[in-house]
């Protein structure tokens, strides 16, 4: 017998862009332990379709296996709910009791504009991508493995940077909204390797300088990011960015 | 590339700054505390340390003008960083709540700017109160000083004085219980455990601080006027 729960919720509804939001009251009965978050949204929806008075709240989602990062909601104040290293979709309607009262509200930035509801646009992340983290060598059909080396421990560290998904949870759970922990994993999985590091002193200037004009806040080592993070990326990707940045802007004065 | 004083305003740089420059004030209060308890030294220990640090002269108005730099440059980077977080995220959260963890959100943390502000504040006092405060003057070894010593007695006796320069170390307590580690981290410290033990080493360094800091004012204000341990 698995558990059914009442769950009483507080969503945050917003038509459009520029429109007022507030929070809307629903009570969802028999809720299964079992279900994802985002499952137990879904039957919310089919509640309120089959009601017809109002549109299905709006909340963004693909993989639902924890790997696309498009599942971003603040559940009670927590980017991605109350588990370490859990995606909302991955998210368990057992963590909670019968009865319970959860807020569900979008990522607050202003580089992070709400579209509606639940939904918002992340093309800012997409922009700091583009301003450098790629590498600009043909990658042609996948080279012999032992072609380049690449020493294990860096190739671990590397793939520890690279598990960042682009959610941005570490943004919307910053008391600054500062990008710092994205951005700076990028750099650490990119900068790192022999592919990347012909460029590395170009990418992270400019990784960095679309941060900021973006207008995601800066970094006050709260480390809140690396709490929400859902693949528990280390603040040491923001030490490394700092150090690669300055050790940049000191190369560049001496060319 | 961007030139190196462009890089230094860049969100990155400020945070470079931000440590460089805590620490700086942080070296500063460590050899004021030391300076400081020379009241419990003899009976002149105090003015005689005073007195040589008013007798360097040139050397002492250079470091003055750099602890100014640094406390302003500091403070202005940190109200700077509030201030942008306003506009990082113009829309607030109805429920916010830390997820504990590796989170470093503490009550110290999340007091930065309140309890650096106050001390801003207290450092404009501070100076007027003794720096710039009426002293007697005293024949030390055959030259001229100021009583600074007199001056903080009398000071302290007025309970204003005691009990409000204690509530501001316990704020420059919590100042230091984030920033210590903080600076460290913003000076791009990396190794996770080298980064734990430093932030209890912080917290320790932290209540150090304050606690001798605070000692003086409470202990002159309950000894009172003729007290033993700082007697003439
Ligand atoms: C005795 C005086 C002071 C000491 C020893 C001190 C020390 C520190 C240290 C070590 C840090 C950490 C630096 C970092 O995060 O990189 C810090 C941060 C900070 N300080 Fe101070 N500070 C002092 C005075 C002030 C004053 C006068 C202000 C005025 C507003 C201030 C405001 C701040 C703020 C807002 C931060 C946080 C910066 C951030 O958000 O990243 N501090 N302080
Ligand atoms: S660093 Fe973590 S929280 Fe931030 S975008 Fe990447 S996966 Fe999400
Ligand atoms: S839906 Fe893809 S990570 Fe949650």
């Amino acid at each position: 017998m698995s558990k059914e729960m009442t769950i009483h919720l507080k969503i945050w509804r917003q038509d459009g862009p520029d429109q007022p939001g507030e929070l809307v009251d629903y009570t969802l009965d028999n809720v299964n332990e079992h279900m994802s978050f985002l499952e137990m949204l879904d039957v919310l929806n089919e509640q309120i379709v089959a009601k017809g008075e109002e549109e299905p709240v709006e909340f963004d989602y693909d993989c639902r296996e924890g790997i696309c990062g498009s599942c971003n909601l603040v559940i009670n104040g927590q980017a991605h709910g109350p588990k370490a290293m859990t995606c909302s979709c991955q998210l368990h309607m057992r963590n909670y009791e019968d009865g319970d009262t959860i807020v569900v509200e979008p990522f607050r930035a202003k580089a992070f504009p709400v579209i509606k509801d639940l939904v918002v646009d992340r093309s800012a992340f997409d922009r700091i991508i583009e301003a450098g983290g790629y590498v600009s060598v043909k990658t042609g059909s996948a080279p012999e493995a032992n072609s380049i080396p690449v020493e294990k421990s860096t190739a671990d560290t590397a793939f520890d940077y690279a598990t960042c998904i682009g959610c941005g949870a570490c943004v919307a759970a910053c008391p600054n909204g500062s990008a710092s922990l994205f951005t700076g994993a990028k750099l650490a999985h990119l900068n790192r390797l022999p592919q990347g590091k012909p460029e590395k002193d170009e990418r992270t200037v400019a990784m960095v300088e679309q941060m900021e004009e973006e207008g995601f806040g800066d970094c006050s080592n709260y480390a809140e990011c690396e709490a929400v993070c859902p693949k528990g990326i280390s603040i040491s990707a923001i030490a490394e960015m700092r150090r690669n940045y300055m050790s940049a802007a000191f190369a560049g004065e001496e060319a | 590339m961007p030139s190196f004083l462009d890089a230094l305003k860049s969100q990155v740089g400020r945070k470079i700054l931000t440590g460089i420059t805590g620490i700086g004030l942080i070296i500063f209060i460590i050899f004021h505390l030391i300076g400081n308890l020379t009241l419990f030294g003899d009976a002149q220990a105090f003015n005689e340390y005073t007195y040589a640090l008013e007798s360097l002269g040139w050397i002492l108005y250079v470091l003055e003008a750099g602890l100014a730099i640094a406390f302003l440059l500091h403070a202005y980077i940190g109200i700077s960083i509030w201030w942008n977080r306003r506009q990082a995220r113009p829309e607030g959260y109805v429920k916010y709540q830390s997820k504990g963890g590796p989170s470093k959100q503490t009550w110290a943390s999340k007091t930065m700017i309140f309890t650096g502000i106050v001390l801003l504040v207290f450092l404009v006092i501070h100076i007027d109160t003794f720096k710039f405060g009426a002293t007697d003057t005293i024949m030390l070894n055959g030259h001229e000083a100021r009583d600074l010593k007199d001056l903080v007695i009398a000071t302290f006796q007025q309970p204003l004085y005691a009990f409000g320069y204690t509530a501001v170390m316990i704020l420059l307590g919590l100042h230091l219980g984030h920033g210590f580690w903080s600076a460290f981290t913003s000076l791009t410290m990396k190794h996770k455990e080298y980064s734990s033990v430093i932030y209890t080493v912080g917290v320790i360094f932290a209540i150090l601080m304050a606690v001798g800091f605070l000692f003086i004012p409470l202990y002159i204000y309950f000894a009172g006027p003729d007290a033993a341990l700082i007697s003439y």
